[in-house]
């Protein structure tokens, strides 16, 4: 229940919690006791993160989304121009071998604006429901989305010319996605027009790749600029409300992150590369209440933490199964 | 035990930070929510800048409903339906058909694209083609058009070039083919009677072969007819629009003059405008 209210609280814009020192459990307590009595040398760390930089299995998970992301999104395309009605539709609704999908997002502005529901919509956002409790919920935004592979490319640009220092990254208050959930759903809702649909760099990518290129790509290219030059990863981290709903989904879905405290070193490399660093708070030395943590639901399981950690400590978890097997 | 007031005083330094951070975040709500009300032009403009599918609601709630993920442009056999782009003034993502280049023929028969549609924006209210209200025929410039100057039409319609298709039953009833394939040699042009798909069926019904083999097929009404002029008794005569007319766009696109003596009103229907008769 606790997993569920401070996911919905940090996916909403709250900061996350901090435990006071009396709410962490003996055995947590005891480890971080541990750690310090038994300070790691520099040496021995440096060892630790080299052996992890040769390893094989640092980009295992990157891999597998970008494979499945550019999988989903061709199999789109193939259907389309080989006619083999396979997956039909763009991403915003589609027909899979004839099975109804809907993005939820996208059916809840039409529901909103149009204030009608008919049966095949319902079928539709019903499946992708279902889909999405099961996979993870923002699990859509780093496996599927189009737009986030783009934007996670234009990072590197970004980083590097932070790391340069010629420009500096802008962060805004994460609670402003929510205003923008609020207005994008208030607009629908009263304008009788789905708004945020044709803003969307996820529709406009997704129907760029099927029915050919347009000049709405100006748009997603002039938010990649921003991204690059003002703020990293911005329309994920600050704006888009397909990851609110997904969000909200993946609370109650049982596939996480877990995070395992006694091998963790507290270096931060996770959160150095994650899209939503408030979820890893409890990475950081004396914040983690448990020995096992699971990860919030803002989590996208793009599982770049679990590449990079060079201790496993951060693992991918489907919870409950270990108690059915 | 009373909860002691653990929050520190923040430092000036951090209440600077928090307040940078809070102009900006308000100066990026401004400026997105701003950018997002661009997107309503459509929405404000209301009346459709252009021709929507077949069972396409009417514009306002057209525009609510549609979900824009082009499911009926994949199913359509001629290839009539294209998504609209930032300036084609008519919301990005949603369908629209220009009859000029390649009007909806009906091909499919049991309209496709009705039945793609995961949102009901293009109604499933109807199932046949004759049920459908795209727009109306309009004779606009009666002083080009062929069959009122008497003349005939020999030769393909719209040039060798032109990629436009259509279905024609006694040639393929499952592959419309190109127009430029298929040559006419009329006596009196009579190009937007003879391949409107509403007449088509009419003929085909009184024939006793209904399209589909469905008598449900047979449309009640007719579209479109030739009259003879009132003022000659010669060979001119004057395509005049009906009752039936559904606004599919075939004899615009059909129509061998530049530009198309016959056009779509999409502003129109036939509940909307009776016809001449």
């Amino acid at each position: 229940m606790s997993y569920i209210v401070e996911s919905l609280a940090q996916i909403l814009g709250r900061s996350p919690r901090r435990p006071s020192k009396a709410e962490l459990s003996p055995a947590v307590a005891r480890i971080y006791e541990e750690k310090k009595l038994h300070k790691m040398t520099r040496e021995e760390f440096e060892k630790i993160q080299a052996a992890h930089a040769v390893s094989r299995k640092r980009h295992t998970w990157r891999n597998r989304r970008w494979l499945t992301l550019l999988a989903v999104n061709l199999l789109f395309v193939v259907s389309y121009y080989f006619d083999v009605q396979m997956l039909e539709g763009a991403l915003t609704a589609s027909r899979f071998v004839g099975f109804h999908m809907a993005d939820l997002n996208s059916a809840l502005q039409v529901m909103l604006a149009y204030k009608h529901m008919v049966l095949n919509l319902i079928i539709g956002t019903t499946t992708v429901l279902v889909l999405w409790l099961l996979l993870g919920g923002r699990t859509f935004c780093s496996w599927v989305c189009p737009y986030h592979l783009v934007s996670e490319l234009t990072e590197k640009i970004h980083l590097w010319l932070v790391q340069k220092k010629w420009i500096k990254n802008h962060s805004f208050h994460r609670g402003v996605r929510t205003v923008f959930y609020v207005a994008f759903a208030l607009l629908a809702l009263v304008t009788g027009y789905t708004v945020f649909e044709t803003l969307s760099p996820t529709g406009i990518l997704s129907r760029a790749l099927i029915y050919g290129p347009g000049v709405a790509l100006v748009w997603v290219g002039l938010l990649l600029l921003f991204e690059i030059f003002v703020s990293r990863r911005a329309w994920c981290r600050y704006v888009c409300p397909i990851g609110v709903t997904y969000g909200i989904v993946g609370t109650l879905s049982p596939l996480r992150i877990r995070y395992n405290v006694v091998d963790c070193h507290h270096e931060g490399d996770c959160r150095k590369v994650c899209l939503v660093p408030h979820v890893l708070d409890m990475t950081i030395r004396g914040r983690s209440p448990e020995v096992n943590m699971d990860i919030g639901a803002d989590c996208t399981r793009c599982g770049l933490c679990v590449d990079i950690c060079p201790t496993g400590s951060l693992k991918f978890e489907i919870k409950g199964l270990k108690k059915i097997l | 035990m009373a909860e002691p007031n653990h929050k520190p005083k923040k430092s000036l330094a951090r209440r600077q930070k928090d307040r940078r951070e809070f102009l900006r975040t308000t100066a990026f709500a401004a400026g997105v929510i701003s950018i997002s009300l661009l997107g309503l032009v459509p929405a404000v403009n209301g009346r459709t800048k252009r021709l929507r599918p077949p069972g396409a609601l009417e514009e306002q709630q057209f525009l609510a409903a549609c979900i824009k993920c082009g499911q009926c442009v994949q199913v359509c056999p001629v290839e009539a339906i294209e998504l609209a782009d930032i300036f084609d003034g008519a919301g990005i993502g949603t369908p629209f058909i220009t009859a000029r280049a390649q009007a909806c023929d009906f091909s499919c028969d049991g309209l496709q694209c009705v039945l793609a549609c995961p949102t009901g924006a293009l109604t499933h209210e109807i199932n046949y083609p004759a049920e459908s209200r795209m727009g109306l025929a309009e004779l606009v410039d009666e002083s080009i058009c062929l069959a009122v100057q008497g003349q005939g039409f020999k030769g393909v319609a719209r040039g060798k070039a032109f990629p436009g298709k259509l279905r024609f039953e006694e040639v393929d009833r499952w592959n419309p083919i190109r127009l430029a394939d298929h040559p006419f040699d009329l006596e009196l042009c009579d190009l937007c009677v003879r391949l409107c798909p509403i007449e088509i069926r009419i003929a085909q019904c009184e024939a006793g072969k209904p399209p589909s083999g469905d008598r449900n097929q047979c449309p009640p009404k007719h579209a479109i007819e030739l009259r003879p002029l009132d003022d000659s008794d010669g060979k001119a005569r004057k395509p005049v629009i009906l009752d039936g007319c559904v606004g599919c766009g075939v004899c615009e696109m059909v129509c061998p003059t530049q530009p198309a003596a016959i056009t779509i009103d999409y502003h129109r229907t036939v509940d909307t405008t009776k016809g001449e008769a």
